[in-house]
């Protein structure tokens, strides 16, 4: 007597089986080569292919599989092809960065590959488990890649501060799906949305929204949730760095909205004000906290606490315009923070990270194009028209005001002014401060400029064509069902 | 189970009139305890006697001879001994684990014996979930190792300790894994119900099943042996590096109850190999007084249990103790993967394999196995004729 | 007779939890832990949920407390300092005041609940049989990302903890 086995909607599964299937070959090609860009390539290539695929699956019907508790959407395919850009830009950077560390490149391509695995799941799965399989997937990944440079004592107290914090978080997640489970009687983000009227414990329902918030407010990094984040940011190697600031948070922002702006939207009312206060203050600490920093690790760590405050903000309206500018946020925000991590990546030399303010003088004298790139990255991160970042907050703030949320957009136009402050110094070093005499020679890196350069034409690319993005996100987002 | 209960609470039955929800656990209390105090302790305490014997010969010495005939007794005036003696607890030691150590130890160990299926009605308990269960409450003893280790206080205790946790979690796996091909074959985790669906016949057993099972065996006869840290891999109570281990420090009686669990604990894996592997208490059906089967049946299992104890010593009497490396080595590199191949092997034999030719490959590994059993004795008789040795040399009668 | 044993089991399983939190020896913290656990897995077998019960000894008596043991032990940490400068113990306060509005709400939850929702089990519920099926149909994608986390989680320790060969 066989049971049978539910029907699965295999192109759901394709991007992730795909991604997962890389990571394995690339483990198991780990063990005859350590070259770096041979391994790199293969994990390009097949992340290439995995984003064609991605591609190609976009427009078709929205469908949930493995009882409507993993979604192929719109939404998800955003966030995969997100990730997936994002992935391969971090190979790019990788390519030219794990040569001078001593980590092990089979591994950490592979673990790379399933970091991605689990950000995928995460943005598809509309069932609380498997958000939590996907998020325990991703974070595992990263509290290894972010120890990996296992000489570096920095990197050792960075992970363990990582993981034991993140641990941590994790039992609030997990206590929070079980409040909400004795709250609904379900896991299914549709049936939790559905039976919300009925949940006649609110307290349990609260307290489990509470906890939710929490455990999503350490991954993205929100005040004041966010101790953690700049002793990672720095302690861990600049490409594992990157993948925090963009990736991991943007999947935790995947998973957040979908849980909040889906399931948890028939009470909207009640939570908006949580993060409201956290928006404001997540916006306001990190950028505060931003202008003291000499290290421009850590100064990059503090502005990705402010701007996941920004999106906050998109998602504290409630609204699908909200979700949609949020969306549209997080890729704006990729592209900008990846390719600022890669300038900090290409500056810093075997063993000598070169991060503190200092070293960034006469940079643009010393290499024009990374001079001219940071620039690109530092302005669109200041919202400075007409770069990508100036799209993304104007959107943000926009909703902020539509939904009647205008103190707070007030707030976050006050703080992209306080913003300009420390953007700006780090342009001032560049341009106007005479170069060092000893200033050590930049090392000649193809892979990290292409990637950096990449992240530059995308980043000026979508702040000419804000419309055709904000479409995209829009539809992906109205495709959540 | 049942169907006694129900008897005895029926008219005229001795409990009549008493309600089967209090009848049933007193009974199954009253079968625990006969279980226990007749059988258990026993056939500890006798192991005990003769794996000294055993030993004896095997090292060409006499061995305890004095109490009783042959020195039978000798069990029972060790165990009067130590309950004699004076308990100590050391001062630095943590008095309550350091005194709840050793029943943990032995509470894990009996609980074993509520699914040991002596025949096809002896059974305290026919769990459907029988040989998980035994898995289980055997991890209970791996508790009671770690607290005596380290509430003695002392560094070769804890050191002992901890070796025993790292070897039972380790070999736990294998042991585990080997247990799934049967599970595979069977549909069922219920003892009773694996014995069923073998036979009284060596060619029905599942050791002859398949190549898989027959390797599966000892796959998980040497992890059993492990988790039992008996030799070769009884490091944590290694004398030459660590005294006695983790039970370095305790004395009289509750010095008794780890080596109680020891020798119990040989049984309980005869007990479950021959469950797992030879059939059981299965005996032809050659009679159809109940009685008689089941006095044959409970013959058949306790033989084929007792015949692994026996292996057990013999093991222990010829084998060196392995190092530590090469315990986890031996566990990691090569029974896990081995015991992962039985377990894919064996699904892969059920899906693809025709009745018949599983039928044929049962009848030849059998004749295999009797072959390898006939070449041992020619091999050990050129042996005895070479060494120019008389019958008298090598006689031995445990009676006489 | 099973509500006797329910209470009793209770009783001590509260008892066993509350000494997992307020014993400042770590080890005798962690038997706590085990014999939480444990009892815990006892109730499961009040509850006829027998295959959950077994793999709850078996994983986590059997083996995660064992390792957990292990490394405390290993570590030979001494007892907790009760902490005395105002903040900690401020802090702490606020934390038990929280868990025991938790555990109010809780109570009250579960007093509510009208005994008409309550079900009988069905056949063979807490068997091995219905627990593999759910795995493998309702739950076959979780169950199969388990498998994935697990594959990561081992890769972890060979990453951070192998010796340097080359």
């Amino acid at each position: 007597m066989i049971p049978t086995f539910p029907a699965i909607a295999w192109p759901a599964l394709l991007p992730i089986l795909m991604v997962s299937g890389l990571g394995l070959l690339l483990l198991g090609a780990g063990l005859y080569t350590d070259d770096e860009e041979t391994l790199g390539w293969g994990a390009l290539a097949g992340l290439i292919v995995a984003g064609i695929v991605t591609l190609v699956l976009v427009g078709g019907e929205s469908v949930r599989t493995f009882n409507g508790t993993f979604a192929l959407d719109g939404y998800a395919l955003f966030f995969d092809w997100l990730f997936i850009a994002a992935g391969a830009l971090i190979v790019l950077m990788s390519m030219g960065y794990l040569g001078e560390t001593d980590i092990e490149v089979g591994e950490y391509y592979a673990l790379l590959m399933f970091a991605l695995v689990g950000m995928m799941v995460m943005a598809a799965a509309t069932d609380l488990i498997v958000i939590f399989l996907g998020l325990e997937i991703m974070s595992i990944s990263v509290y290894i890649l972010v120890g990996s440079w296992r000489t570096q004592p920095r990197a050792n107290e960075a992970a363990l501060k990582y993981f034991l914090l993140g641990a941590f978080s994790t039992g609030f997640l997990l206590y929070g799906i079980a409040l909400i489970w004795g709250a609904t009687g379900s896991f299914r983000l549709d049936e939790i949305a559905a039976r919300l009227p009925l949940a006649d414990e609110s307290t349990l329902l609260l307290a489990g929204i509470a906890m939710l918030i929490i455990a999503f407010g350490f991954k993205v990094a929100a005040v004041p949730f966010h101790m953690w984040t700049p002793d990672v940011y720095e302690g861990a190697p600049t490409t594992v760095t990157a993948l925090m600031a963009v990736a991991v948070k943007s999947a935790a922002f995947a998973a957040f909205i979908r849980i909040f702006l889906w399931g948890l939207a028939p009470v909207h009312a009640d939570w908006w004000v949580v993060l409201w206060v956290l928006a404001a203050a997540t916006m306001t600490m990190g950028n505060l906290l931003a202008l003291a920093q000499r290290s421009v690790k850590r100064m990059l760590a503090y502005s990705s606490v402010a701007h996941a405050g920004y999106v906050l903000v998109a998602v504290t309206s409630g609204s699908a315009d909200g979700g949609a500018a949020a969306l549209f946020y997080l890729l704006v925000y990729m592209f900008m923070t990846v390719g600022a991590f890669g300038v900090v990546a290409a500056i810093g030399r075997a063993g000598e990270p070169l991060e503190n303010i200092e070293d960034y003088a006469g940079l643009a004298t010393r290499s024009p194009l990374l001079g001219a790139t940071m620039a690109i990255f530092m302005l669109s991160l200041m919202g400075m028209p007409p770069l990508a970042g100036f799209a993304g907050k104007f959107y943000v703030f926009s909703v902020a005001v539509q939904q009647d949320f205008i103190v707070l957009a007030v707030v976050g136009v006050l703080n992209s002014v306080v913003s300009a402050a420390y953007y700006i110094r780090l342009l001032v070093a560049m341009y106007m401060t005479p170069e060092p005499a000893e200033a050590p020679a930049l090392g000649r890196r193809p892979y990290l400029i292409a990637s950096i350069v990449i992240a530059a034409g995308f980043t000026v690319l979508i702040g000419v064509l804000p419309a055709l993005g904000l479409q995209v996100a829009r539809l992906s987002f109205l495709s959540m069902q | 189970m049942k169907d006694l209960v129900l008897s005895l609470i029926a008219e005229g039955g001795a409990l009549a009139g008493v309600p089967f929800s209090l009848a049933a656990p007193l009974v199954m209390v009253a079968f625990g305890a006969l279980v226990v105090f007749g059988f258990v302790l026993p056939i500890a305490g006798i192991t005990s006697w003769l794996e000294r014997r055993v030993w004896a010969r095997i090292q060409s010495r006499i061995g305890p001879n004095r109490v009783g005939p042959q020195g039978f007794l000798q069990w029972l005036a060790d165990g009067l001994k130590n309950l004699l003696k004076e308990d100590i607890i050391p001062s630095a030691a943590d008095k309550w684990l350091f005194s709840l150590a050793p029943y943990l130890v032995v509470v894990g160990f009996i609980a074993t014996f509520a699914a040991v299926p002596f025949t096809s009605s002896l059974i305290i308990a026919d769990l459907n979930i029988g040989i998980l269960y035994i898995t289980a409450v055997t991890g209970i003893v791996v508790v009671g190792v770690l607290m005596a280790g380290w509430s003695s206080n002392n560094k070769w205790s804890l050191l002992g300790g901890i070796r025993s946790a790292a070897q039972i979690v380790s070999y736990e796996i294998p042991a585990g894994l080997s247990v799934f091909p049967i599970v595979l074959l069977t549909g069922t985790l219920s003892m009773q119900g694996i014995i069923r669906a073998q036979g009284w016949a060596p060619w029905d057993w599942f050791f002859f099943y398949n190549p898989f099972t027959f390797a599966a065996f000892f796959v998980f006869f040497v992890a059993a042996l492990a988790e039992g840290n008996r030799t070769p891999f009884d490091i944590p109570e290694a004398e030459s590096e660590l005294v006695a281990g983790f039970c370095t420090e305790y004395s009289g009686m509750r010095y008794l109850l780890f080596f109680l669990e020891e020798w119990g604990n040989l049984y309980v894996i005869g007990a479950i190999v021959t469950t797992l592997f030879l059939g059981g208490w299965q005996v032809p059906a050659f009679t159809d007084n109940p009685m008689l089967l089941a006095v044959a049946q409970f013959g058949t299992f306790f033989l084929k249990a007792y015949f692994f104890v026996f292996v057990a010593m013999w093991v222990r009497a010829t084998l060196p103790r392995v190092r530590v490396d090469q315990l986890m080595t031996v566990c990691w590199k090569y029974m896990v993967p081995i015991a992962i191949v039985n377990m894919l092997g064996t699904a892969a034999w059920m899906l693809f394999v025709p009745e018949t030719l599983g039928r044929l490959v049962q009848f030849g590994m059998t004749g295999l196995g009797a072959v390898v059993v006939v070449v041992f004795f020619r091999r050990v008789r050129f042996h005895l004729r070479r060494a120019n040795l008389k019958p008298s040399d090598y006689y031995y009668s445990p009676i006489i | 007779m099973g509500t006797f044993a329910f209470l009793v089991l209770a009783a001590l399983l509260i008892g066993s939890a509350l000494a997992v939190v307020l014993h400042p020896n770590p080890v005798k913290s962690a038997m706590a832990l085990v014999a939480t656990l444990f009892l815990l897995a006892i109730v499961f077998v009040l509850l006829g949920a027998h295959m959950i019960a077994v793999l709850q000894i078996i994983v986590y008596t059997g083996a995660i407390m064992v390792l957990f043991l292990f490394v405390i032990m290993l570590l030979n940490l001494g007892d907790e300092e009760v902490p005395t400068e105002w903040p900690r113990v401020v802090l702490r306060g606020l934390a038990g005041m929280a868990g025991a509005l938790m555990a109010l709400q809780l109570v009250r939850l579960v007093a509510g609940a009208p005994l008409g929702r309550m079900v009988d089990a069905p056949e063979g519920y807490g068997g091995a049989l219905m627990v593999a099926r759910s795995l493998f149909t309702d739950y076959v994608l979780p169950f199969e990302l388990t498998g994935l986390l697990l594959l990561v989680a081992v890769i972890g320790p060979v990453v951070l903890a192998q010796r340097r060969g080359r």
